[in-house]
């Protein structure tokens, strides 16, 4: 016997602290009670993703949203919604609760993500072009062939407000605009699928999800600009969505949609695909054009632009792998109904890769606007282990780090960078006190370093500088006065290097030394680590009171630092030691502290 | 698969659009979606794959369709395995590993019970349709 209606209650962590499993007990006693054991079922599920109202009950099939409810509700929503077919209104989401930076009417807010990017990711099978094209698939380009002229479509894009979403945020339509008007013999649309911030994989997955809303937006832009060939430059770390690009590539050409001769249009283009060879500095547009062309990825002074002289002295429109996503839905749905969602200055949504010590880690897409606690409290169901909020740092080795005194800023690229942070590609990794902040500038320093092409001194020569002075401070062998000279490296290579690379990897240094100086002053004057994390700062000793003498310690230590006798409390050797923290680890009886 | 026409991609569309409302592709009624982004793959989607599928022939469910997507975003639960059924109501399993996709083709298609602990909410709403 088939059940008919089925009651969903949310068993997250979130809404289990607030009694959920007591409230599904609660409800199979009186779904019992009334007669409805048979004809319907309670389940508890997994985390609903609305955690700042929970508990949660969704009743399905009829898809009603009941938020906050506690479990002596159980009886009245039983009696009422189940038994009589009276959903119970105190309970219910106010769908009219419409999210600030969205002035959308039909969309329903209690998940604060707005899926355009992401819109068919999950939902369709990415190696079967009909599904992408039963969800308005191509219809754009349609739009854009048969109904709309080449300025029509740069229009839409200026209304819309598009900016590019690799992370400078230029506003789309300029530079599709700049590439349009040089005559030339022939142009290019390059998509950007280099992707090489750490934590950042917001590309790959719309790659590995929906090949074609990119290749779609490719079309259009050569449509658009003049353009009859295509390059998408893609890194070798990403098999899968190589695969799926190159199917894509081969159903597209299939049906007629790349080739010659477009669905009988007189319009042709055609995609080809390169591969990285793991060099973050060819994300860089003119570094990527380099490789493209066959040279060692290393950038070129700007002017000129690639839009205006790029790949092979041509004309050339380079853009991200999201920014290009958003180009179908725009040209659909409108540039006005694109410039609905977001800020003034900063439309449509951003997707970002959200990780780091947080609960629900994933993909998410926000309206530009969403504020950072947001995202990390409701979204993203807040921090690991139930410890405490340290930072935030958005835009990977480019950016800097957003501490908590500013959660509550809407995230958009003018207000990120006036907290010294910068939108970035969309990589958020969230951090908790057992992250060291000086750490965390080493991490992105020894990744820039190793990154850096050498072309320019300022980057070849600063970042190694830099990078020493930070390593230093973690070894405890900092002096103050290294904080000024730090400042300095950072200014100038800010100012002198030669491109974004060298440019932006100081701002993880300015940025943890602005919001976080009492961490540095304390590895620096009293060497020591707040959270633990660098190693030549910790200081290893043996508690006498819990020391039984069992000598596991004595045995394991590398450096033979730690005396004692069996059965009598024992002793590390500081000078000795190296901390390698074996004895730690080797300690039944927690007498090995660490601080 | 042949070049086609503004026509023929419209008439597609079209063909293809009612195929989804009508939850019935290659004439099957039910759909196991696994989700096959490069999180699903690494948290062990390929082996629930499997799964489902020598569960779906070992059952000799013959109106079952097993397909894959990309990632929906709930990388956290991955991998995740979304039930499209007439009378059930669609919902996505988080965190399923292959002896949780048996008891999906068990007791979900088969029995058509919900399973406990596993249901997570897709993340946004559709813009699309």
């Amino acid at each position: 016997m088939a059940y008919k209606q089925f009651v969903l209650v949310c068993g997250g962590t979130g809404c289990e602290s607030s009694h959920s499993s007591q409230l599904v007990d609660n409800l199979k006693k009186e779904v019992e009670a009334a007669g409805l054991a048979k004809t319907v079922q309670v389940v508890r599920t997994g985390c609903l993703g609305f955690c700042e109202k929970g508990p949660i009950v969704k009743v399905l099939p009829e898809e009603t949203f009941y938020v906050q409810v506690k479990p002596e509700d159980a009886r009245e929503l039983v009696r009422e919604h189940l038994v009589k077919g009276r959903p119970v209104t105190r309970l219910l989401y106010d769908r009219r609760q419409s999210h600030t930076f969205v002035g959308l009417d039909n969309i329903d807010f209690y998940q604060k993500q707005v899926r355009i990017v992401l819109r068919n990711c999950g939902v369709i099978d990415p190696d079967k072009i009909d599904e992408y094209i039963a969800r308005d698939g191509y219809r754009a380009l349609e739009k854009v062939l048969f109904e709309m002229t080449p300025d029509d479509v740069i229009k839409e894009l200026e209304k819309s407000g598009l900016r590019g979403r690799g992370g400078a945020g230029f506003p789309t339509f300029k530079k599709w605009l700049f590439s349009k008007n040089v005559p030339s013999d022939q142009k290019y649309i390059v998509c950007n699928a280099d992707e090489g911030d750490p934590g950042a994989y917001m590309d790959r997955s719309t790659l590995e999800g929906d090949p074609h809303s990119v290749l779609e937006a490719m079309i259009i832009a050569g449509h658009t600009i003049g353009a009859t060939k295509g390059v998408i430059y893609i890194r070798a770390e990403y098999p899968l969505a190589v695969e799926r690009l190159e199917n894509a590539i081969k159903q597209a050409r299939s049906y007629g949609l790349l080739g010659e001769n477009i669905l009988a249009s007189g319009f042709s283009f055609d995609i080809e695909m390169r591969l990285g060879a793991g060099a973050f500095v060819c994300g860089e547009e003119t570094a990527l054009l380099a490789s493209v062309e066959g040279n060692r990825g290393m950038p070129s002074p700007r002017p000129p632009f690639p839009a205006v002289k790029g790949l092979w002295g041509k004309p050339t429109v380079i853009n991200n792998v999201e920014t290009l996503a958003n180009i179908p839905v725009i040209l659909l749905k409108g540039g006005d109904w694109f410039g609905k969602i977001g800020t003034a200055t900063s439309k449509g949504t951003k997707v970002f890769a959200l990780t780091g010590k947080i609960n629900n880690s994933g993909l998410i897409e926000v309206p530009m606007g969403t504020t950072l606690r947001e995202i990390i409290f409701d979204i993203g169901g807040g921090i690991r282990n139930g410890r405490k909020f340290k930072a935030a740092q958005t835009g990977g080795p480019s950016g800097g780090v957003i501490p908590p005194e500013f959660l509550d800023t809407p995230i958009d690229y003018e207000n990120l960078g006036k907290i010294g942070s910068i939108m970035g590609s969309g990589g958020l990794i969230v951090m908790d006190d057992t992250d060291c902040i000086v750490d965390v500038a080493k991490f992105y320093l020894d990744f820039t370093v190793d990154e850096s092409c050498g072309k320019c001194a300022p980057c070849r020569v600063g970042g190694r500088t830099l990078f020493n002075y930070v390593e230093r401070i973690t070894k405890g062998l900092g002096k103050m006065e290294d904080l000024d000279q730090m400042r300095d490296v950072c200014h100038a290579m800010q100012r002198a290097s030669l491109c974004g690379l060298g440019q932006t990897s100081p701002n993880p240094v300015l940025s943890t030394l602005r919001y976080f100086l009492d961490e540095y002053k304390e590895h620096i004057v009293e060497k020591k680590c707040r959270a633990a994390k660098c190693k030549n700062l910790l200081r290893y000793t043996i508690e006498p009171t819990k020391c039984v003498g069992c000598t596991a310690c004595a045995r394991v230590c590398p450096a033979t630092a730690i005396a004692g006798e069996r059965k009598k409390a024992h002793v590390i050797d500081q000078a000795k030691c190296i901390k390698c923290g074996q004895c730690f680890d080797v300690c039944k009886f927690h007498a090995v502290q660490r601080v | 698969m042949s070049k086609m026409t503004l026509q023929d991609l419209r008439n597609l569309r079209d063909a293809k659009r009612q195929d989804v409302r009508a939850r019935d592709s290659a004439g099957k009624s039910i759909r196991i979606i696994v989700g096959m982004g490069t999180c699903g793959i690494a948290a062990g989607a390929k082996e629930t794959l499997n799964a489902i599928v020598d569960a779906v022939a070992a059952k000799n469910l013959a109106d079952v369709l097993v397909r894959q997507t990309g990632c929906m975003g709930l990388c956290h639960s991955e991998p995740t395995v979304e039930v499209i059924q007439p009378g059930m109501p669609t919902v996505i399993y988080g965190c399923v590993n292959a002896a949780q996709a048996v008891q999906i083709v068990e007791q979900h298609v088969i029995g058509k019970r919900l399973l406990d602990s596993l249901i997570c909410d897709r993340p946004a709403a559709d813009i699309v349709h």
